[in-house]
C-alpha cells in the first residue's frame, strides 16, 4: 500500500500544485478561519453571554467539535489529494452530493461576503476625507437646519443607511442599483480576483500580508484603546463574568455554533487547501495550531474592540450629563463652568429643593453609565455605527478610520479565498474545465460571474436579502454538510482505515481523545444542535428590521414578516445545497440497480462491458 | 443743573421702560467665556458691556446706511451672573423700537465681526431666536472617495494586466521549447531510422556476391 501510495504522490507532484513552504498553507488556513466573525460576533456573544464565564461553553464547544471536525478535514484533504467533490466521491460514489454541496455553499457564501467587503471598502475609500464623512448631517435645501431623517437619527446611522445602503423601507421595494456600490463591489472582485488569479500560487504569496496584517493592526489598536479614558469599564464590562448565565441553554447552543461557523467548516475550502499538502504531513498538529489561533484571535480582538466600546460609552455618558448641566446653567443663569461634572450632584441636590417646579420643567436626562455600556451590536451594525461613531471622537480620527477598514478588508479577504478555492478544487479535479482555458481565464470568469449575480446586494433593498443570505445559507446547511461528513468519514470510509491513513501520513495513530470525539462526541453534538437552530427558527415567523424614515416610532426600526414569495426564497436557499446528498445518492443508485438488473438478465460475461456505459 | 439731572433720569427710566426680559423686539444674549477661552478668560465688567453695545451699533450702522446709530441706541437690561442679558434697539432720532427682524437681518450679517470682536464663535456669543447660518460644507469638484477608487482601481488593473502578460509570455516560451524539443526528437529518429537502414542497405549489398 506503501509504494503504490509514493508511486501515486510522486505522479500527482508533477501535476498537482503545492504549497511553497508550510507557513503559507498554515497562513492561508489561519486565514480562512479567522475571519470578520472573530471581530463583530464573539465580542458581542461575549458580552451578552455573561462576559468571561462564556469563555467556558466557547472552550468545550472547541474541544469536542472544532477540533475533531478541523483534524477530519485536514487529513481527509491531505489523504485523498482532491477537493470536496473529488473526496467525497472516492469515499463512495453515493457521497458525491456531498462535495456538491459544499460547492454551492461556498459559491453562495461568497456572493455576499464580498458585499460586506464592498461595503467595507466603501468605508475605507470615505475614510481619507477630513473632517469625516460620517460626523455631520448634511445641511437641507436652504441652509437652515440639517435633513430631518438626519436629526431624527444620528449622523452615523444616516451614513450608513441613506448615503451607503440608500436602503428601502422593506424587502419588496427593490429599488435601483446604487451606482456607488456596484463601483465598489468591482474593486472588492477586483481585488479578489489579482490574489486569487492563479490558485494557490497566487494565494500562498497574498496571506503572508492578509493573514497578519490583522494582527498587526489589532495589536496598535490595543495598544490605542488602553490609553483611552473610560477603556476600563469597556473591558470590566465585557470580562466580568456571570455564572448564571451558564444555566441558560442557548448560550452552550450560540457556543456551540459560534465555533462551528468560525473556523469555517463544511465549506470545502479547508479540504480543497489541505489537498495541495505533501501527503506526509503532521495534518494533526496543523488542526490544533490552527483551531487555537482562531479561539486566541477572537479573545485579543475583544479586548480592543471593547476598550473603544468602554470609551465610547464613557463619551456619551459625559454628553449626556455635560448636557444636563448646560440646561441648568442656562435656566438658573449661573455663571458658565460653575456647575461641573464633579460637583454636579451639589448642584442638582441645591437647585432641586430651592427650586423644584423649574427643574422639573427642564426634563433632564437620566444619564447611566451602565446604559451606555448595554448598547451593544454585532455585525455590521458594530463596524458601520457602532466604531465609526468612536472613531469620531479619537484623536487622529483619520488614522484610526483607515486602519481598521484596511484590517476588516484583510481579514475579510483571506476568507474569501477559502470560499473560492471551496469552488475552484473541486471544479478543476471534476475536469469540469476545458483544458485549453487557462487558469487565470477561469478564475476570471468565476469572479465575473460572482459579480454579475452579487448585484442583487447592491440595490436598495440588498442589505435585508443579505441578512436572509447569511441566516439560510451560512448557517443550516453547514451544519448537516458538516453531520453527513464525519459520519461518512467515520462509518462509511471507516474509521479503523482512517486511523491508518493518518498513522500513515503523521507517524503516529490518533490517541484515544479523536476516536471519542469522532466516533460519538461530535456527530451527537452537530445533531443537537442542528435540531434546537431548527426548532428555534421555527418557533416564530420569521421577522426582519426595517429602516423605514417615515414609521412612527422612527428611528426604532420597523419589525415586518417576510412576504411569502421571500420565505419561499429563504426555504429554496436553505434546502437548494443540501438537496444534493439525497439526488446525487438516489442518481448513482439508480445506475447501480440497472446495472445490477441486467447482470441479473444477461448471465453472459461479455455482457459487462456493454452496460459499463449504462453507469455513467 | 436740574434740568440736566432731570433730563438724564427721565431717559434712563425711559430706556429702563423700553427694554424688557420676553421684549417682542428685544433678544436675550448669552455669552459662554470660560467655556471658550478657559484661562485666558476676561472678566465681564462694564468695558466689555460698552464694547458690546458700541459692536451692535457698527452692525446697526452697517445694515442701515444712512443712519449713524450711537452707543445709547442699545439698550440693555437684566444682566446675571451668567453672563446672559437683554438688548433692544431704537432709532437715533425717535426712541421708537427697531422691529426684531430688522435686528436679526443686521445681526446675522455681522456675526461674524460681533463674535471676533469678543474671541467668541457662534456657540459661545448666543442670540436666543437668531440661528447661526450654518457653514455650507466644503464639495470640493470631485469627491475625494472617487480620488481613492481611482488609484486603488487603478493599481489593480495595472497588477491584473501585468500578471496576465507574464503567464502568456511564460506559456508561450514553454511552448516554443516544448516544440524544440520535439523537433530535435524527430530529427534524432529519423537519424536514426536512416542509419539503420543504410546499415542494413550496406549489409545487404555486402551479402549479396559482386558480379
Amino acid at each position: 500500500m506503501d509504494k503504490e501510495a509514493e508511486s501515486a504522490e510522486q505522479k500527482e507532484s508533477t501535476e498537482r500544485p503545492k504549497w511553497d513552504n508550510k507557513v503559507q498553507y498554515l497562513l492561508t488556513c489561519i486565514g480562512f478561519a479567522v475571519g470578520l466573525g472573530n471581530v463583530w460576533r464573539f465580542p458581542y456573544l461575549c458580552q451578552i453571554y455573561g462576559g468571561g464565564a462564556f469563555l467556558i461553553p466557547y472552550l468545550i464547544a472547541l474541544v469536542l467539535e472544532g477540533l475533531p471536525l478541523l483534524h477530519m478535514e485536514l487529513a481527509i484533504g491531505q489523504r485523498l489529494r482532491m477537493g470536496s467533490v473529488g473526496v467525497w466521491n472516492s469515499i463512495s460514489p453515493y457521497l458525491g452530493g456531498l462535495g456538491v454541496a459544499s460547492l454551492v455553499v461556498s459559491f453562495l457564501v461568497g456572493l455576499f461576503y464580498n458585499m460586506i467587503l464592498a461595503w467595507v471598502l466603501w468605508y475605507f475609500f470615505h475614510s481619507f476625507q477630513s473632517p469625516l464623512p460620517w460626523r455631520d448631517c448634511p445641511l437641507n435645501l436652504n441652509h437652515t437646519g440639517y435633513v430631518t431623517e438626519c436629526e431624527k437619527t444620528s449622523s452615523v446611522n444616516y451614513f450608513w443607511y441613506r448615503e451607503t445602503l440608500n436602503i428601502t423601507p422593506d424587502i419588496q421595494t427593490s429599488g435601483s442599483l446604487q451606482w456607488w456600490l456596484v463601483l465598489c463591489l468591482a474593486s472588492a472582485w477586483c481585488l479578489v480576483y489579482i490574489c486569487f488569479i492563479r490558485g494557490i500560487e497566487t494565494i500562498g504569496k497574498a496571506t503572508y500580508v492578509t493573514a497578519t496584517f490583522p494582527y498587526l493592526v489589532l495589536t496598535i489598536f490595543l495598544v490605542r484603546a488602553l490609553t483611552l479614558s473610560g477603556a476600563a469599564d469597556g473591558l470590566i464590562y465585557l470580562f466580568t463574568p456571570n455564572w448564571e448565565t451558564l444555566k441558560n441553554p442557548q448560550v452552550w447552543l450560540d457556543a456551540a455554533t459560534q465555533i462551528f461557523f468560525s473556523l469555517s467548516l463544511a465549506f470545502g475550502g479547508l479540504i480543497a487547501f489541505s489537498s495541495y499538502n505533501p501527503q506526509k504531513n503532521d495534518c494533526e498538529r496543523d488542526a490544533v495550531i490552527v483551531g487555537c489561533v482562531n479561539s486566541f484571535t477572537s479573545i485579543y480582538a475583544s479586548i480592543p474592540i471593547f476598550a473603544i466600546l468602554g470609551f465610547k460609552a464613557n463619551e456619551d455618558y459625559n454628553d449626556c450629563r455635560n448636557w444636563n448641566i448646560l440646561t441648568l446653567t442656562n435656566a438658573f443663569n449661573i455663571g458658565d463652568e460653575n456647575i461641573t461634572l464633579e460637583n454636579y450632584d451639589d448642584w442638582f441636590h441645591y437647585l432641586n429643593t430651592t427650586n423644584p417646579s423649574v427643574v422639573e420643567s427642564l426634563d433632564l436626562k437620566t444619564c447611566n453609565l451602565q446604559t451606555f455600556l448595554d448598547q451593544s451590536a454585532s455585525g455590521t451594525g458594530l463596524a458601520f455605527i457602532v466604531f465609526t461613531e468612536a472613531v469620531i471622537k479619537m484623536p487622529g480620527s483619520q488614522v484610526w478610520a483607515v486602519l481598521f477598514f484596511i484590517m476588516l478588508f484583510s481579514l475579510g479577504l483571506s476568507s474569501m479565498f477559502g470560499n473560492l478555492e471551496g469552488v475552484l478544487t473541486p471544479l478543476l479535479d471534476l475536469h469540469m474545465v476545458p483544458l485549453w482555458i487557462p487558469k487565470e481565464i477561469f478564475t476570471g470568469l468565476m469572479c465575473l460571474t460572482s459579480f454579475a449575480v452579487a448585484l442583487i446586494f447592491t440595490m436598495g433593498s440588498g442589505n435585508y436579502w443579505l441578512e436572509i443570505f447569511n441566516s439560510y445559507v451560512g448557517s443550516v446547511p453547514l451544519l448537516i454538510i458538516a453531520f453527513f461528513e464525519i459520519i461518512s468519514v467515520v462509518y462509511i470510509y471507516g474509521i479503523n482505515r482512517f486511523n491508518d491513513d493518518i498513522e500513515w501520513m503523521t507517524g503516529r495513530r490518533p490517541n484515544l481523545y479523536w476516536q471519542v470525539t469522532w466516533r460519538f462526541i461530535s456527530p451527537f453534538m452537530l445533531f443537537v444542535v442542528f435540531v434546537a437552530y431548527v426548532v428555534i427558527s421555527a418557533k416564530q415567523r420569521p421577522t426582519y428590521n426595517a429602516w423605514n424614515p417615515d414609521y412612527v416610532h422612527f428611528p426604532l426600526a420597523e419589525v415586518l414578516h417576510y412576504p411569502e414569495w421571500v420565505f419561499a426564497i429563504c426555504v429554496l436557499l436553505c434546502t437548494l445545497p443540501v438537496i444534493s446528498i439525497p439526488l446525487v445518492a438516489g442518481y448513482k443508485f439508480s445506475g447501480f440497480l440497472k446495472k445490477y438488473i441486467m447482470n441479473r438478465h444477461n448471465q453472459n460475461p461479455y455482457a459487462n462491458e456493454l452496460t459499463n456505459d449504462v453507469e455513467l | 443743573m436740574l434740568e440736566k439731572v432731570s433730563f438724564l433720569l427721565l431717559s434712563f427710566t425711559l430706556a429702563e421702560q423700553l427694554c424688557k426680559p420676553g421684549d417682542p423686539d428685544g433678544y436675550k444674549v448669552r455669552l459662554s467665556i470660560k467655556t471658550a477661552l478657559g484661562e485666558n478668560a476676561y472678566v465681564w465688567n462694564d468695558n466689555e458691556m460698552f464694547l458690546f453695545r458700541a459692536t451692535l451699533a457698527f452692525a446697526m450702522t452697517k445694515q442701515f446706511d444712512g443712519q449713524q446709530f450711537e452707543v445709547s441706541d442699545i439698550i440693555v437690561c437684566n444682566q446675571t451672573a451668567r453672563v446672559s442679558f437683554w438688548f433692544v434697539v431704537t432709532y437715533p432720532h425717535n426712541k421708537t423700537l427697531v422691529d426684531k427682524q430688522v435686528v436679526e437681518r443686521a445681526v446675522r450679517k455681522s456675526r461674524n465681526r460681533i463674535n471676533s470682536a469678543f474671541l467668541l464663535s457662534d456657540t459661545t456669543l448666543e442670540f436666543i431666536g437668531i440661528p447661526p447660518t450654518l457653514a455650507t460644507p466644503v464639495n470640493p469638484s470631485t469627491p475625494t472617495w472617487l480620488i481613492v477608487f481611482g488609484v486603488v482601481m487603478g493599481a489593480v488593473c495595472a497588477g491584473i494586466i501585468v500578471v496576465l502578460v507574464v503567464s502568456l509570455v511564460q506559456r508561450k516560451r514553454k511552448k516554443n521549447e516544448t516544440n524544440e524539443d520535439t523537433q530535435v526528437k524527430t530529427v534524432e529518429n529519423g537519424a536514426a531510422r536512416d542509419g539503420v537502414y543504410y546499415m542494413s542497405f550496406s549489409e545487404d549489398e555486402s551479402s549479396v556476391t559482386q558480379m
